[in-house]
């Protein structure tokens, strides 16, 4: 099993905890009914104590051997110095604003792009999303300059696997400015940032 | 008639039969649910302003600088002026209960929670009247970015901060003075062998000496279960306040150089660098001492409520152990997004070591469970409901957090509404807030001198609105997030309008739920009671001697 993009994946997990969810506050709800009773109740199963830590275990390093596998993202996350990316972009933010972005960004399908953006004062974030609101990818932006005084990079590889088009804005809060006075306006906003074509499947909306 | 008798006089609430330890516990209870209230209505705005066009409220409430000051001063309440306020009064109430001793200092206790009320206070006010908004996070150099806020509300702020923390060390001070102290039960014992219980070797070695064959290492540990837990959370209390207080102290410098019009360089301090400092200390609040607290209340209320000794007592005592190393290593899950954060420490603390706590976590739920199976049948107080509650919503928000604690999931969830509701809200209001209302059951008729609670319908209501507002508000909000809504991220133009708007109603049952506990206290103590509580106490005792015991015949069915 491999997620192609972040909606599989979320599709996925929504699913999958929901499931989860369910189940947990059934087995305390049948739980707390039955130490009430009189009767003694016969356990549905019987939990053995080692069974049940080797259950935990499992499930929380299997986790993370599961999506190892199954997203694509982490291991090309991990080793992205080594990556040679299809195309680069490199911008930067200062005062809520940013500077030298391009002003579209056009993918053909299945490219691997690197984005280094640079923060020239506050903790920033860069996030593409679709325009239905969801969310294709993000990072944090740290500002910072290294002992030459340049800026430090914050820099991340994408594959793009699905047409769409997707707007730009920050993830992380620097600041009530980042936004018009009444609030209505995000202005770290940018509409159609980046627009993925020539993939046989539009998956993102 | 009988309405407005209760109102002033309570049912049979006599607060001049209270002694100082019993009213020093009490004056912090009613500020930490007054700030509880407080937290709700904040939280509600900004529920409120997020819905869109359905807000009711009037427009500035969505101005940017009125919406993130009330953001930032929202956890500064729930965190500290309620949760901490509440955790630390019950436990200088335990601890002198479970040890048979005296609580060190009574006059501390007092200081700490004015101190704690006085410091929430005045970051509140820095918030209102300044709209100082840096987010609890204080991520380097906001805080002490004066072209966004004025110099005057962060000192302010960081000062109202400071003072909670001095707070915290008094807690800690006190507590660690109690447990140490060699009178009553302990006039025999080491500060060595009250060290090794207090760490929960005793119960290592138990445990090793049981799989070689060698008869038990203590038959009977200096600490009980419950204060063990009180000792190891106060560990990390102490070291988040550290780490708090040097930050506050960081931004406190710079802001005074600004006034005196000789700014410092925000750039010599590393963002990043910074963010790993301050993630660790903060992060010992979350993975540190509520998840220690937590369990060892679970164990406190288990025993209490079965009268039965904790099942696999050593166990619990070293897992203990392990879950405050664990605290110390996980800070990491707060930086999967940071690029510039080593790969190694993402994959290390932030995946490996975070997902031992679902190890630590799970034996603490799984040994509360089976202790409270095999004292069948049980009578379903409040308490035992207040009980089951917490344990569902850390059932619910430990897996989350778990999935969340991913490379790869991280990379869509982070900062979304997802790990402020699904994860956060979850744990704190259902799993935090349930655990400490069971113990407030559980602990009233001690502290209280037998009052009778007013009103056991309005109990259940309480219970029921408070736990399907809770569960509702964190599902609701963690489908928006799953759909794209951003954490931190102002939203008026009605985006994710349904889900708000259902998320909004759940809130709503929250507060509802709080007033109508609160209607029930007040109805039970009385307004005259409530005022007598912040008098004097003519009884100067600093113990409660009660046994346990006694708790216990209560819950047989
Ligand atoms: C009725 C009860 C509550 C409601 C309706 C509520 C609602 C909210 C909302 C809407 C946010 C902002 C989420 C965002 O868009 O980023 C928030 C943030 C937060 N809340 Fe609550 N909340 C409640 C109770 C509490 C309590 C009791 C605590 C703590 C004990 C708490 C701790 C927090 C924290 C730590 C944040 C994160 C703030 C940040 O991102 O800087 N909340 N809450």
């Amino acid at each position: 099993m491999t997620f192609s993009n972040s909606l599989e994946l979320l599709a996925f997990h929504e699913t999958a905890y929901t499931i989860y969810a369910l189940l947990i506050i059934s087995v305390i709800a049948w739980f707390g009914y039955n130490l009430t009773r009189d009767k003694k109740a016969d356990s549905i199963v019987r939990i053995p104590f080692y069974g049940y830590i080797a259950f935990l275990v499992a499930g929380g390093v299997g986790h993370h051997i599961f999506t190892y596998n199954a997203i694509p993202w982490v291991s090309q996350d991990i080793t992205r110095h080594n990556i040679k990316p299809d195309a680069s972009y490199e911008f930067e933010i200062a005062k809520h604003k940013w500077i030298g972005l391009p002003k579209k960004i056009t993918i053909q399908c299945g490219q691997t792009v690197k984005f280094d953006v640079k923060s020239r004062d506050l903790v920033y974030g860069f996030g593409l999303f679709r325009q239905d609101g969801t969310l294709v990818t993000q990072m944090q932006v740290n500002p910072g300059v290294d002992v030459n005084g340049i800026l430090d990079s914050n820099d991340m590889l994408w594959t793009f696997n699905h047409n769409g088009v997707f707007d730009l804005t920050s993830t992380e809060y620097s600041g009530p400015a980042q936004y018009s006075e009444d609030g209505k306006k995000d202005l770290m906003l940018v509409k159609n940032f980046v627009e993925v074509v020539g993939c046989k499947e539009g998956g993102a909306k | 008639m009988s309405i407005m008798k209760n109102l002033i006089h309570g049912t049979n609430f006599d607060h001049t039969s209270l002694n100082a330890l019993q009213k020093v516990t009490l004056r912090a209870v009613v500020m930490s649910f007054l700030f509880f209230g407080l937290v709700a209505i904040e939280g509600m705005i900004m529920r409120a302003v997020v819905t869109g066009p359905a807000n009711p409220l009037p427009e500035m409430f969505s101005h940017p600088y009125h919406y993130f000051s009330i953001m930032t001063v929202h956890p500064i309440v729930g965190i500290f002026g309620s949760t901490y306020q509440l955790v630390f009064a019950a436990f200088m109430f335990l601890v002198p209960f479970l040890t048979k001793k005296p609580l060190y200092s009574i006059k501390l206790a007092n200081a700490v929670w004015l101190l704690i009320t006085i410091g929430t206070a005045l970051a509140w006010i820095a918030a209102f009247v300044w709209q100082y908004a840096p987010l609890y996070t204080l991520y380097w150099p906001l805080p002490a970015d004066t072209e966004q806020f004025k110099v005057v509300g962060g000192i302010v702020f960081i000062i109202g901060v400071a003072l909670i923390m001095l707070g915290t060390f008094g807690f800690i001070y006190n507590i660690y003075a109690t447990i140490f102290a060699r009178v009553g039960v302990h006039k025999d014992k080491t500060t060595k062998e009250l060290l090794i219980s207090g760490f929960g070797i005793d119960g290592m070695l138990n445990l090793w000496h049981k799989l070689t064959g060698k008869p038990p290492y203590s038959k009977e540990p200096a600490l009980a279960l419950p204060v063990v837990a009180i000792f190891r959370g106060t560990v990390d209390t102490f070291l988040d306040a550290v780490v708090i207080l040097s930050a506050g102290v960081l931004v406190l410098v710079y802001l005074i150089f600004d006034a005196s019009g000789n700014p410092l360089n925000v750039a010599a301090i590393d963002a990043l660098l910074y963010k790993n400092y301050f993630w660790w200390g903060l992060d010992l609040v979350a993975d540190g001492l509520v998840l220690i607290y937590v369990a060892g209340s679970w164990y406190l209320l288990a025993t209490l409520i079965t009268g039965q000794k904790l099942f696999m007592e050593n166990v619990a005592r070293a897992a203990l152990m392990l879950e405050l190393l664990v605290s110390w290593m996980v800070w990491s899950h707060h930086l999967l997004a940071d690029q510039g954060q080593p790969e190694m420490m993402k994959l290390i603390s932030g995946e490996m070591v975070t997902a031992f706590e679902l190890l630590t976590q799970g034996l603490a739920l799984f040994i509360t469970l089976v202790t409270l199976w095999k004292a069948r049948p049980l009578k379903m107080t409040m308490e035992l409901k207040y009980l089951l509650g917490g344990l569902v919503g850390f059932g619910l928000a430990v897996p989350a957090a778990i999935i969340q604690a991913d490379m790869g999931m991280n990379r869509v969830l982070h900062n979304t509404q997802w790990i402020i509701m699904a994860h956060v809200h979850i744990a704190l209001i259902v799993g935090l807030y349930m655990t400490l209302y069971s113990a407030l059951y559980v602990l009233w008729p001690i502290v209280t001198n037998n009052t009778k609670m007013f009103s056991s319908k309005l109990s259940n209501i309480h219970f029921w609105l408070y736990l399907i507002g809770g569960i509702g508000m964190g599902a609701f909000g963690g489908m928006a997030g799953l759909d794209g809504m951003l954490r931190r991220h102002l939203y008026v133009n009605g985006e994710f309008n349904t889900l708000m708007i259902l998320a909004a109603i759940c809130g709503t049952m929250i507060l509802i739920a709080w007033f109508i506990f609160l209607l029930n206290i007040v109805l039970s103590v009385g307004i005259k009671g409530l005022i007598g509580i912040f008098l004097p106490a003519k009884d100067p005792s600093a113990s409660y001697g009660i046994e346990p015991e006694t708790i216990a015949e209560n819950h047989k069915s």
